[in-house]
């Protein structure tokens, strides 16, 4: 008898003779305390982001990869790890080539183990797309994939994420319709609701445990 | 839909029992049994005595049957249920009566409204008596507040007064807030709140003699909160609380004291004095 | 200053412990303020109550669904989660999930395991047993980092190093790493990250917990706050999820009250700043991302509580910390009193069903039912309508049939005969009253030590007459009765 079938032979038997609970779920619950008008959601979204140490800018669809430039220079920032293969990363490259900027794009081009020394110690920032974003808690939606992968938005001290203003839901319940997650989930979906930090040491907030210490997130409010 | 579904089976998984609604009051009675309960029929007579006059001034005839003696609650919490429940048994024959009863102790109130319920859980026929006694037993607070809707005069002098609410009376009887209405009645008693109000006093019946490491520290910190507080005295409405705070307090050879409940408001509207 | 003793190096009891726990001052009031912030945070996360209370109600609900189909549900999730290229392995024992953690390291030769939080692989006791057998298995949670690194086990399951201020985290750091001494909490945090970050980087293999196990999609969900569980889950080649076989749930939309109710009632948090959610491992055209990921689900002692439907509501747990962050007996001695993996009062529900009551006769009596711990609970386990259940199965004798594991470890027939003279008293009214009379007549004879009661209390006088004699007398003289 294998521990499997042990396990669930026991159970069985703890279940003779009762039948299943029905469906009761209640989505009334989990959305309705969760309601914003359009016109409120950035501010609900950028309140509790905000409050935990994101860095939030409202841009357009033009004028964000001067931002980025900017807040690349603010900090002293050498090089950005950026996907070239998507319509963002294009964008970007192409504004900051004709910027003459000094900054050194870097590809997530080749699997984590051709250049893992590189990536974790030596990559200053990344910047990556977002499916959307929660505004009830405050959270960006992220699929990574081939162009954007896991690694990417975790290992560099700063991360920048960008946002478009219609991709904001009201709250996790409606994300899960809206984008039929049900249907099929990628290898690894995160939500991601602001920079790293801990409260291990006597409750006292630090930020930059292990994941970026920065979360910079550009809202495309056009877009 | 989920209200429908009903799963006989004993081993049927289950789920939390519903919220049970705000409770519906009597008019007030003629009459009613007062249950004494067994810390107050030993240790604060006095307190089950101006329960019965609080009650016969709103009019109320008291009954108090000769054959009753404790709820049960030491052997249930203990673990013994079969002996917890021949106790209960008896209370429940002497109990038996088309009237209200009602307990100055909102442990043993939760005894009889809660608890009969698990101890006769295979007894079907015992319990539509034990149902019936939780739908007529009311701690003394509530009654007071809710039933007689008490019109209260303050004969005393102003004082400044802690109150500790015992566990069972905020969980499982919900009046916590009902003595702070009373005292509220008693225009010049001035409540104060004292720190960590919430926080058990650490009796637990029989709690306070298994592990009295843990409870001794739980009924310093309240004895030192309730000093602190800046009242005269502490009430309470419960005997187990009561004789756990007091017995601290007279071992730390503190002047500060505690009283039932029922004591301090007989003392205010009757201007009796204290004994 | 006398010499401390580690709680965790007494063996006695409970109340050995826990002796010791009370006269440590530090201990006491790190634990005081802590649990006092950790209260006001849950308090302020949940301002509304009829929103609050109506999700505790489905979280209940849900969580009673999955359970009343957990067979089905297993199976369901290991089909999907296997169709998702995850191997999906069954432990019954501790011992069993170790062997099948240590064969999945072995077969990649694996010497260094990176681990994000688990309450699981505490049970197991992993990291001892991989020690012993070679392998470097290294906390990578901050707080759990911490305690690992001063040799001990963790006192809280959601804030491990709760027990600890600043100055002793410092000390610590400066002692085994070497490095200077400083006040900054900051500091001490970037210290962490810079010497977990290689080891990340090296490790063969990851391990991590599961928060909840969705069958509809089989898929891992696991939140946290440092990022340590990303890492641990993405950087490696291999991940290993250790869970108990109680954490899966029926639906992806289940998780959405269940994940809401957790990080509220842990650290008054809408949400955590990572929630992290698996599907498999990576795919042929991904670049990152672990090549083997495994599951491990674990029973140790969850199917006895399962067998009981009075019990089973004990696995609704999704170990928030709730329960403990309220109890006034866990916030006086701290997490290293219970002795065990799991402390507070999910601890004494969940852990004689795990060891059997003989490892901890007291943990149904460590408790003064006052009940705050069920209010809070934010899956509706009626904490103390359980522990009053274990001290029955506690005090049965063996004809009785305990049903939990070691029952009747506090089965004692001269406390049973106790208990039957004080039912024949109190059952029998000419009894009880010939004892009224028989203690207020001979009131002054009351010893002044009277057990452990006048530990805390001077010695308890009977009053001069019972209510009994008061109230027959008023009620006579008033024309009552």
């Amino acid at each position: 008898m294998s521990a499997r079938s042990n396990i669930l032979n026991k159970l069985r038997t703890g279940l003779a003779g009762s039948i299943p609970r029905p469906d009761d779920f209640d989505e009334r619950l989990v959305t309705e305390p969760w309601q914003y008008a359009p016109e409120d959601r950035i501010m609900r979204l950028r309140n509790l982001m905000e409050g935990v140490h994101t860095e939030i800018h409202q841009v357009s669809s033009d004028n964000w990869p001067e931002k980025v430039a900017a807040i690349l220079a603010k900090r002293g920032l050498g090089n950005l790890l950026h996907a070239p293969a998507t319509a963002h990363g294009q964008q970007l490259a192409e504004y900051l080539q004709q910027s003459d900027s000094s900054v050194q794009l870097l590809a997530y081009d080749r699997p984590v183990e051709e250049w893992k020394e590189e990536l974790f110690w030596q990559v200053d920032a990344s910047i990556t797309g977002t499916v959307g974003a929660i505004a009830a808690t405050g959270s960006l939606v992220l699929w990574p994939d081939r162009h954007e992968p896991r690694l990417m938005s975790l290992l560099p001290p700063l991360h920048i994420a960008l946002l478009k203003a219609s991709e904001i839901e009201d709250n996790l319940y409606a994300m899960m319709q809206r984008q039929n997650w049900s249907e099929g989930l990628p290898t690894n979906l995160l939500l991601v609701s602001g920079p790293s930090k801990t409260a291990d040491i006597e409750q006292v907030l630090a930020y930059g445990a292990h994941g970026p210490k920065e979360l910079v997130v550009l809202i495309l409010e056009d877009a | 839909m989920s209200e429908l579904f009903y799963d006989a089976a004993p081993n049927a998984t289950r789920v939390a029992p519903e919220r049970p609604g705000p409770r519906h009051y009597p008019a007030k009675p003629r009459e009613v049994i007062l249950f004494g309960t067994c810390v107050v029929d030993l240790f604060f007579p006095e307190a089950g005595l101006d329960a019965i006059r609080l009650l016969e001034r709103e009019g109320v005839r008291v009954h108090f049957p000769e054959g009753q003696s404790c709820c049960g609650q030491p052997a249930w919490t203990s673990g013994y249920a079969a002996e917890a429940r021949e106790v209960a048994r008896a209370q429940l024959a002497i109990l038996d009566a088309d009237m209200p009863v009602v307990v100055p102790s909102g442990s043993c109130a939760g005894m009889f409204c809660q608890h009969y319920r698990e101890l006769f859980a295979d007894e079907p026929d015992t319990l539509k008596r034990v149902e019936s006694l939780a739908e007529r037993t009311f701690e003394l607070t509530e009654f007071l507040l809710n039933v007689c809707q008490v019109e209260w005069q303050d004969l005393g002098e102003p004082t400044r007064i802690a109150l500790h609410t015992s566990c069972s009376a905020r969980r499982e009887m919900n009046t916590h807030l009902h003595a702070r209405e009373l005292l509220g009645k008693l225009s010049n008693v001035e409540r104060v709140d004292h720190d960590h109000e919430s926080e058990c006093c650490g009796f637990g019946g029989t709690f306070s003699v298994r592990m009295p490491e843990v409870s001794g520290a739980m009924v310093m910190d309240k004895t030192q909160s309730l000093m602190a507080c800046g009242a005269d005295e502490m009430v309470t409405a419960d005997g187990g609380c009561l004789m756990n705070i007091n017995g601290s307090l007279d071992k730390q050879q503190q002047t500060f004291r505690g009283r039932h409940l029922a004591s301090f408001l007989w003392e205010r509207v009757s201007g009796e004095g204290k004994v | 200053m006398s010499q401390r003793i580690p709680v965790t190096e007494l063996t006695g009891g409970f109340r050995d412990r826990a002796e010791v726990a009370l006269a440590d001052g530090q201990l006491r009031t790190n634990f005081r303020t802590a649990m006092d912030s950790l209260m006001k945070k849950r308090a302020d996360a949940f301002p509304d109550e009829e929103e609050r209370e109506g999700l505790r109600e489905l979280g209940n609900r849900t969580k009673a669904r999955a359970l009343s189909r957990l067979p089905d549900l297993l199976e369901q999730l290991e089909t999907k989660l296997t169709d998702n290229g995850v191997k999906v392995h069954w432990a019954e024992t501790t011992e069993q999930a170790n062997e099948i953690v240590h064969g999945i390291i072995q077969a990649r030769q694996g010497s260094q395991v990176v681990k994000g939080k688990s309450m699981v692989s505490e049970e197991m006791e992993m990291n001892d047993y991989l020690a012993e057998r070679g392998v470097e298995c290294l906390e990578s949670d901050m707080g759990e980092y911490i305690v690992q690194l001063d040799g001990e086990k963790p006192s809280h399951i959601i804030i491990p190093a709760i027990h600890k201020n600043r100055r002793q985290v410092s000390k610590l750091f400066h002692d085994k790493l070497g490095v200077a001494e400083t006040d900054d909490v900051n500091e001490l945090i970037q210290i962490g990250r810079k010497t977990l970050r290689r080891k990340f980087m090296e490790a063969d293999v990851g391990v991590s917990g599961v928060n909840f196990a969705i069958a509809e999609t089989g898929t891992l969900l696991l939140v946290e706050n440092e990022g340590n569980g990303r890492m641990s889950t993405t950087a490696p080649p291999v991940h290993i999820a250790v869970t108990g076989i109680e954490k899966v749930v029926e639906n992806l939309r289940d998780v959405v009250p269940l994940l809401s109710l957790l990080t509220r009632s842990a650290l008054g948090q809408p949400i955590t700043t990572y929630v992290n959610m698996i599907s498999g491992p990576r795919k042929a055209d991904e670049l990152d991302g672990p090549e083997e990921v495994h599951l491990v689900l674990l029973d140790n002692g969850r199917s006895g509580a399962f067998a009981d439907a009075q019990m089973r509501q004990t696995l609704n747990c999704i170990r928030c910390g709730a329960c403990m962050n309220h109890c006034p007996v866990y916030t006086r001695v701290g997490g290293h009193t219970y002795g065990e993996v799991y402390p507070g009062p999910i601890g004494k529900i969940v852990t004689p069903h795990m060891v059997g009551l003989h490892q901890v006769p007291d943990h149904p009596s460590a408790s003064s039912l006052c009940g705050a711990c069920g209010d809070v609970c934010p899956v509706k386990i009626p904490i103390p309508e359980l522990l009053q259940r274990l001290r029955q199965e506690n005090v049965k004798s063996p004809a009785e049939g305990p049903k939990v594991k070691d029952g009747g470890a506090k089965y004692s027939r001269k406390e049973r005969l106790i208990w039957r003279f004080w039912r024949t008293l109190n059952s029998t009214p000419a009894l009880y009253r010939l004892f009224l009379w028989g203690a207020t007549r001979f009131r002054k004879l009351t010893p002044k030590h009277v057990g452990p009661w006048t530990d805390n209390h001077s010695a308890p006088v009977p009053a001069k007459r019972s209510l009994h004699d008061l109230a027959r007398e008023h009620l006579a003289r008033n024309g009552g009765q």
